[in-house]
């Protein structure tokens, strides 16, 4: 009895929060957003999911936040399914969906004394609405907020309860960039404080700059996942510029020996990719500067997470052209590698 | 540093908290919505005057009943079908679209006590009326103390309770706030024509009246006029409550199959 006591009391730090296994979520329609995906959060770890529009970002954080079962597979927030035990997950958790509704005759201070009536442990109002820098709006009916005054009062009502595990589906959408920083930082401390974070975004800075790990997903599966170091650390870095008039892409050194992986010529303009930024970089601008010849728009950048989401998306396209195309012609029986 | 979490906080929430607080928020809601409170409280205090004048031309007499065994009922059942039934399908609607209700999903709230919370000031409103509505026949119809009150307040408690539910159902069936008017609009219509409402079952054609008696308000308003008179058999009382159960059961099993949580897409 009193060691069972002791389970339940004393959760130890390096537990999983969130544990998703396998999920698949299926439509009424038989869309089937959700494919197989699995991933876990730790304690006080912050973790972000990426994804194109339509990628499985929301279905996903739905089936987490207990909204619906899922098709397949297995959730766990907190160590209890969220759907089915609903009643030991919620008063532990904050939400803030994506589009998240308030009646809009209510005042914002209305609208915060109906929600702490139903959240446990709930701040004052004053205190949730000083959080999120909502204070002096207390007074003004919920129709008359602005997008972004609404996307913090949200944020104010998922933070009422101090959840352990806060569910953000896209929170600074909408935000201005100062409102934006603001709720990062608040989103920080949050975090500082050992509360457990899963945010959507496709703001692929804000996941670079918040998460400890992050998943990008793509078509309703998992395409990547690690900590933003190490999803971008498998991606090439990039190095762009204009030919000079009169030069064409045979002129440079073999690309190979710059260390160059792949290359792509638009117009005039060249983009190199490769792994080691650094010799590559050097062995053109000697070139450059041997040839006396000024590489126009330069840029050179590291591998960063915008690049590794462009091309999983490119990637993935391009596989299911490839699959559309072999599927048309398996009649004919012409296979084709399609460029 | 581990810190010791605490996984039953004292000041977890009670149904009756979480309750309080919904039915606080739709109260100050109905106070600001003046279409709302027209529909809800103006509506089904005239209404009944016009059964008034319907009821001169109605052999009364012969079917046992009185102006004021017919205008009584009829009152409870306007009600019960503008001040519920089709107030809250509105409310339902509306805060579905607004997304409050998924919203609210994600709290605490369960289900049951979100639907429940928003129709308790509806309901109240009801209830009031039934009350006013009575107090008033008695005074100005001369009606006289009920001989089998229970009937009566058992037809108007599962006429809430229906209400309630159909309400729910409809608004499962309606998109927008404006398509809830029009769907709602069966049901008032055979209430009104076909439960005894507007026209007593007593005074129809037997076969008519004995399909009638089946619609989903007729039990409710036979139960009440039944209350008046002390007409009504235990064998025709328990065949009403049958009835006024059997829709409930239906209209709750629509509304766990058929009631939409958020917008369709």
């Amino acid at each position: 009895m009193k060691t069972n006591a002791h389970d339940e009391v004393n959760t130890p730090d390096h537990e999983n929060v969130i544990e998703v296994t396998d999920l698949r979520r299926v439509y009424g329609g038989g869309f089937e957003a959700v494919r197989g995906i699995t991933f876990s959060v730790g304690r006080g770890e912050l973790f972000a999911l990426l994804g194109t529009n339509g990628a499985g970002k929301t279905s996903t954080v739905e089936l987490l936040e207990g909204l619906a079962p899922p098709s397949g597979g297995r959730v766990r927030v907190l160590g209890h399914d969220p759907y089915a035990e609903r009643a030991a997950v919620r008063p532990r958790i904050g939400v803030m969906l994506q589009e998240g509704g308030f009646p809009s005759e209510l005042t914002v201070a209305e609208t915060v004394r109906m929600w702490a009536g139903c959240t446990s442990g709930a701040r004052p109002i004053g205190e949730a609405l000083d959080l999120v820098g909502l204070a002096r709006r207390a007074g003004v009916r919920v129709k008359q907020l602005s997008g972004g005054e609404k996307r913090r009062l949200d944020l104010a009502l998922a933070l009422l309860g101090r959840p352990e595990v806060l569910f953000l589906d896209e929170p600074t959408t909408g935000l201005d960039a100062e409102g934006r920083q603001d709720t990062w930082e608040l989103v920080r401390e949050l975090r500082d404080e050992g509360t457990t974070v899963l945010l959507t975004t496709h703001y692929l800075e804000e996941a670079e700059d918040l998460a400890d790990r992050l998943a990008i997903l793509h078509e309703g599966v998992v395409a990547t996942t690690g900590t933003p170091a190490e999803v971008t650390a498998s991606q090439p870095s990039r190095i762009s510029f204009d030919l000079p008039a009169g030069y064409f892409l045979g002129d440079l050194p073999p690309l190979g020996e710059l260390g160059v992986t792949g290359h792509e010529e638009t117009g005039r303009t060249v983009v190199l990719r490769t792994h080691e930024l650094q010799r590559a970089a050097t062995a053109l601008l000697l070139w450059a500067e041997r040839a006396r010849v000024e590489l126009g728009r330069l840029e050179v950048r590291s591998a960063s997470l915008e690049e590794a989401f462009l091309r999983i998306a490119r990637e993935t396209a391009a596989a299911s052209a490839a699959a559309a195309t072999a599927e048309s012609h398996t009649e004919s029986r012409t296979k084709e590698p399609t460029a | 540093m581990s810190t010791v979490r605490t996984v039953t906080s004292p000041s977890r929430t009670t149904a009756k908290g979480r309750m309080t607080a919904l039915v606080r928020a739709e109260l100050t809601l109905l106070g600001r919505s003046r279409a709302t409170l027209v529909t809800a409280v103006l509506v089904p205090l005239l209404l009944p005057l016009s059964v008034r004048s319907a009821t001169d031309e109605m052999d009364l007499a012969k079917a046992g009943l009185s102006v004021g065994t017919v205008i009584l009922p009829a009152a409870v059942g306007f009600s019960l079908l503008f001040a519920i039934y089709t107030t809250l399908t509105s409310v339902y609607v509306v805060r579905r679209e607004e997304l409050v209700i998924k919203r609210l999903r994600t709290g605490e709230l369960r289900d049951p006590e979100i639907l429940v919370g928003a129709a308790l000031p509806a309901v109240g409103i009801g209830l009031a009326q039934c009350v006013l509505v009575t107090a008033g026949s008695t005074v100005l119809l001369d009606v006289e103390t009920p001989p089998a009150p229970q009937l009566a307040v058992l037809g108007v408690l599962l006429g809430v309770v229906l209400c309630v539910a159909l309400a729910a159902v409809t608004a499962g069936l309606s998109r927008t706030a404006e398509s809830a008017q029009v769907t709602s609009l069966p049901l008032m219509f055979v209430s009104m024509l076909g439960s005894g409402i507007t026209i007593p079952l007593e005074v129809l054609p037997d076969r008519v009246a004995a399909v009638c008696e089946l619609l989903p308000l007729s039990p409710v308003i036979t139960l009440v006029r039944g209350g008046w008179t002390g007409d009504l058999s235990a064998y025709e009382a328990l065949g009403a409550i049958a009835t006024a159960l059997a829709w409930t059961l239906l209209a709750v099993f629509a509304v766990r199959r058929w009631f939409r949580w958020e917008p369709r897409r």
